[in-house]
């Protein structure tokens, strides 16, 4: 692997450019591998290089039916944040923010974390009083959030609409203020090239087509599109298509997938300098560092596996932008497009092992995946080597939905789904 | 956007008028207190998922009733809509049609 640093990007500047190599090899799967992970998004591809940096595992396959991070890990608005209300999630959210933070330097690879704020807008007391429990609850685990006045949210974002003649008028926000963005291809792209330059293969455009058990119930590997692969241990990271991929075990999954639509209007000037959310309007936008509007919503009503997504959704969550920054009803949008989000009954994610012996399953991030990225990656590695999950992540167990555990972030999130 | 049929309003209709209500044909347990965990499990949080047909519930807000439908998970195209309290068609059936 070619290091990045001032010193190449100079000697390359030098030769016009004509020196950069391939990042990573086009693979071709080997008969047998120690462990198969199904799946070759952020979480895929981060969960081969922790597993062969810290757990010294590198004969790992990561197999996509498409291309790598081309699915919810290139689909996603890049927010990254941790405020999240319960102990266990607080506490997983914020041990992925902890690797945010040195992520770069780490994979030698620009992810572009920038830590510019996620501000989280109350238009009625209900929000008031449910985001200061947020805010203390945060605080009380060791999470950054703090409260903000309506001037102060007004100085933090100036294009926001504080006058108290809005339809829905600005009481105050939340603030997390290491919270951000990251640029998303560049997490996949990091991710690949450090996980192959220690020996990971990524087998792209490669569908898994089933799960193969033994006489004794155990794992031995994969069915794949280019035959089948040996394997005791394979991870399953599949998003929105894990229960396709888990039923193949013949393990039913408590997940359902929705279309989450995204959408970006033409690229202007910076005019805003941070990620602001409004669940009581039902909207969130920042803008990218190409200078495009980056914004989003919930999910559409029905489930699907069409990436596409249907137009009533945009034009509630447009017009749900133009409420809050009228300054923005005159910008045209560029493109929209959609990923379909494996979404679990209480909003939290599942992350551990399976009834299988020899599967794992990483899934139900819903709509909040992204952020996790570095965490969930860690935290699955950690559990497919180790054969039992980590104290992080030992609460979002498959048992939780048998025995009523739940992690019910789903109204506690603060966030629209 | 969707385009539904009503099967009581016999009429087909943007999707702004309907509300998606989840998996059809999950049966209420008959003696609940007889449900182990794992059977409560399965009936509240274990679903379908289906990618390609899967038979869901809509209910149309005009006329407020429930109904089912088969629809294609991968191209969102509706291969039937039938009233409530009706069985299950089989897909053999529908692809005669």
């Amino acid at each position: 692997m070619t290091r990045f640093s001032a010193f190449s990007l100079l000697q390359q500047a030098l030769n016009g450019h004509k020196g950069w190599r391939e990042q990573w090899p086009d693979s071709q799967p080997k008969a047998e591998y120690d462990v198969v992970i199904v799946g070759a998004g952020g979480h895929g591809l981060g969960a081969a290089y922790y597993l062969a940096k810290e757990h010294g595992i590198t004969n790992v396959a990561v197999i996509d039916k498409g291309w790598l991070g081309g699915g919810n890990t290139g689909r996603n608005t890049t927010i990254i944040r941790s405020n999240y209300l319960y102990d266990e999630s607080a506490k997983l959210y914020d041990h992925a923010l902890d690797l945010w933070d040195n992520l770069s330097q780490e994979l030698n690879y620009n992810v572009m974390y920038s830590k510019r704020g996620v501000l989280m807008l109350a238009h009625n007391v209900h929000d008031v009083q449910s985001f200061q429990r947020h805010v203390n609850s945060n605080r009380l685990n060791g999470v950054d959030n703090r409260w903000l006045t309506k001037e102060e949210c007004k100085a933090f974002c100036p294009p926001l609409n504080i006058s108290p003649d809005a339809r829905y008028p600005v009481m105050g926000g939340a603030l997390q203020m290491r919270a951000g963005t990251a640029r998303h291809d560049a997490v996949a792209w990091g991710y690949a090239r450090a996980a192959a330059a220690r020996g990971v293969d990524i087998i792209q455009n490669c569908a898994v087509n089933a799960i193969r058990r033994g006489p004794d119930g155990a794992v031995i590997g994969v069915d794949t599109a280019k035959g089948f692969i040996r394997a005791k241990k394979v991870a399953v990271s599949a998003a929105g298509n894990t229960s396709v991929v888990m039923d193949s075990a013949g393990l039913r999954m408590p997940l359902e997938s929705f279309p989450l639509q995204a959408l970006v209007s033409e690229p202007v000037k910076p005019i805003f300098p941070c990620v602001v959310m409004s669940n009581t309007v039902h909207a969130y936008i920042s803008q990218s560092d190409k200078g495009e509007l980056v914004i989003g919503s919930g999910t559409d009503q029905y489930t699907s596996y069409s990436q596409r997504g249907g137009m009533p959704l945009i034009e509630h969550t447009v017009a749900a932008i133009c409420e809050v920054f009228p300054i923005f009803t005159r910008m045209r949008m560029l493109r929209k497009w959609g990923g379909i989000v494996d979404v679990t009954p209480d909003r939290s994610a599942i992350l551990g092992k399976t009834p299988i012996k020899g599967l794992y399953v990483n899934c139900g991030w819903g709509t909040g995946g992204f952020k996790a990225t570095p965490g969930a990656a860690h935290l699955l590695a950690y559990t497919v080597a180790k054969d039992e999950p980590h104290p992080l992540n030992a609460p979002f167990t498959l048992e939780r939905f048998t025995t009523g555990r739940l992690i019910d972030e789903a109204a506690a999130a603060a966030v629209a789904h | 956007m969707l385009l539904i049929h009503c099967p009581y309003c016999e009429d087909t209709l943007p999707e702004l008028e309907f509300t998606y209500a989840g998996e059809a044909h999950i049966a209420r347990p008959a003696d609940p207190s007889a449900f182990s965990d794992e059977e409560w499990r399965d009936f509240l949080f274990i679903r379908t998922n289906a990618r390609g047909p899967h038979y869901e519930r809509w209910r149309h807000i005009g006329c407020g009733r429930f109904f089912n439908a088969l629809r294609d998970t991968v191209s969102d195209r509706f291969l039937m809509t039938y009233k409530a309290g009706e069985a299950r068609p089989t897909l053999t059936q529908e692809a005669a049609e």
